[in-house]
């Protein structure tokens, strides 16, 4: 049995929960505080808004705790809010450099808003290397601009007016995507993620 | 229309179904790319929904105010013209706000922007598309232009929110397309009892048909659906799931870090706060500790931290909701 927690601060943690519940083997846990994170063998960072899950990671110790134990080699997986908290460089498409809280754990510069607004929002299939063709939901998602060594980009969406845009990017034991895998109950995500485990 | 009308109708949906899997098929065949992205599914207007749960929405009315809900932690901002309290006092007509300011808010902040259109205004509720609001509040803080009949929110890409006293009045806001529900409250009181009430009162419908559901008395909930006029698909959907089917806040009256964790303990999802905030003499500390109340309601000591990083001498007055004269309630507003 793994454990696995789930940053539970705000947004659909919920949804990953679930998801985690139809997988043998795997015990799903809330994160909320320092204490919640012992003993738990992996992380995921659920979507919703990074400015407010930042916020609140920042302000009570529990941001400091994750870089810790990522350093450390816990594998953590972070999908659209996620994948921007788990960036060194954020910006947005409308406002620019945002100067929001992230961890800094991946090598990656993320787009927030790449696509634009609610109602550009779409759902479309992609491919990513390691789990294959992927039906994704991107709402309001940021887009992976570039990465540098040791993070690589794993994942494109040809977009019809934006153009090719990374949504997926792997560095050891961390996975940042930009859609949401738990919208469209991908479980193929999960297991490829819960592989790092046992890395 | 004749039965066997609908029959040749079901016959030619058929047939388009499988001339639409041939055009993919060949489609694919030529090496063309298949339906690429596709926007404003319901599961795309779902999906923005879920990302905002467990989060706080504040009413402002300015790119100033808008700056100091995001900085605070809030998930979203709703732009008005004028906060729930001040359409009290002023009376007259409330309309949607000016184009000119909710377009300067979404230039200069990260977050989603909402805005209110008036209840059955559907060109307001184009024109806040048009510019590119991501959710639309068909409220009954504005005045009303039609009570009897709602927009019908499943022509629009933008996902709609909609008030809601008791699950009836929800279960038709998600008929007629409304991807997210709110209690209606009391708006612009700083008094949080017409929102615990009206949680309470849905509250207790949906464990009412969740305990027919497992007592396996359907008939009891197609009686429901029928006496209260609400479509019984949605009435089972509502039993067999426990809950409301779609995203439900918590809005009308909240004024504290303890009013916003006393609704989380009542099963919202997350919370609005209109006049709360913007209306109290210290928002920017106020903003924040309602945003660490909200996610932290199931632990009294973070909450207690939360409410002392507010001044009861600097909230809101308020207004009990007992002085208000019927004429004056807007939660009565639209069915």
């Amino acid at each position: 049995m793994v454990k696995v927690g789930v940053l539970a601060l705000q947004g659909d943690f919920l949804e990953h929960i679930q998801m985690l519940h139809e997988i043998d083997g795997v015990e799903p846990v809330t994160v909320k505080k320092v204490d919640d994170l012992k003993g738990v063998d992996a992380l995921i960072i659920p979507g919703g808004e990074s400015t407010t899950i930042g916020l609140l990671l920042s302000s009570r110790g529990l941001g400091s705790k994750i870089v810790e134990l990522a350093e450390k080699g816990l594998p953590i997986m972070g999908t659209c809010a996620g994948a921007i908290l788990l960036a060194v460089k954020v910006v947005d498409r409308v406002v620019g450099e945002t100067n929001q809280y992230t961890l800094k754990l991946m090598n990656i510069e993320v787009v927030r808003n790449i696509f634009g607004r609610q109602r550009e929002s779409f759902v479309a299939t992609v491919e990513v290397e390691n789990i294959g063709l992927v039906r994704a939901a991107f709402i309001r998602a940021p887009g992976i601009k570039s990465a540098w060594p040791p993070a690589r980009v794993t994942g494109y969406i040809n977009h019809p007016s934006i153009g090719e845009v990374g949504v997926a990017a792997e560095q050891n034991n961390m996975l940042a995507l930009t859609f949401h895998p738990e919208i469209t109950g991908e479980k193929g995500v999960y297991k490829y993620f819960l592989s790092f485990i046992k890395r | 229309m004749k039965l066997v009308d609908s029959y040749m109708f079901l016959e030619r949906l058929r047939e388009l179904i499988y001339e639409l899997l041939e055009f993919r098929d060949r489609v694919k065949e030529e090496g063309g790319e298949v339906i690429p992205i596709r926007t404003s599914t319901p599961l795309v207007r779902y999906g923005f929904i879920s990302m905002l749960k467990g989060g706080v929405i504040m009413d402002v009315t300015n790119e100033k105010q808008a700056e100091i809900a995001e900085e605070a932690g809030a998930v979203g901002v709703m732009v008005l013209d004028k906060l729930p309290y001040d359409v009290r006092m002023a009376g007259g007509v409330a309309r949607t706000a000016d184009l000119n300011i909710i377009t300067s808010v979404m230039n200069v902040v990260t977050i989603p922007v909402s805005a209110k259109c008036r209840i059955g205004h559907t060109e307001e509720a184009k024109l806040l598309e048009e510019i590119g609001v991501d959710l639309i509040d068909e409220s009954e803080v504005l005045t009303p232009v039609d009570e009897k009949s709602h927009i019908n929110k499943w022509a629009f890409k933008v996902p709609f929110v909609n008030g809601a006293r008791s699950l009836q009045e929800a279960l038709r806001r998600i008929y007629e397309g409304a991807s997210m529900i709110r209690t209606k409250g009391e708006p612009g009181t700083g008094n949080v009892a017409e929102a615990v009430r009206h949680m309470k009162i849905v509250n207790r419908d949906i464990a009412m048909l969740r305990g027919y559901y497992l007592s396996g008395d359907l008939e009891a909930i197609w009686l429901y659906a029928k006496e209260n006029k609400v479509p019984y698909e949605l009435a089972l959907l509502t039993a067999r799931l426990g809950r409301l089917p779609v995203v439900n806040f918590a809005a009308g009256g909240i004024a504290t870090p303890a009013d916003a964790a006393l609704m989380m303990w009542l099963g919202s999802d997350g919370v609005f706060v209109g006049s709360g905030i913007f209306k109290s003499s210290d928002p920017e500390s106020r903003a924040r500790a309602i945003v660490l109340a909200t996610t932290y309601y199931d632990d009294p000591e973070v909450v207690v931290e939360a409410q002392k990083m507010v001044s009861e001498k600097a909230a809101m007055i308020g207004i009990d909701v007992r002085t208000l004269k019927p004429e004056q309630l807007m939660q009565v507003r639209g069915e």
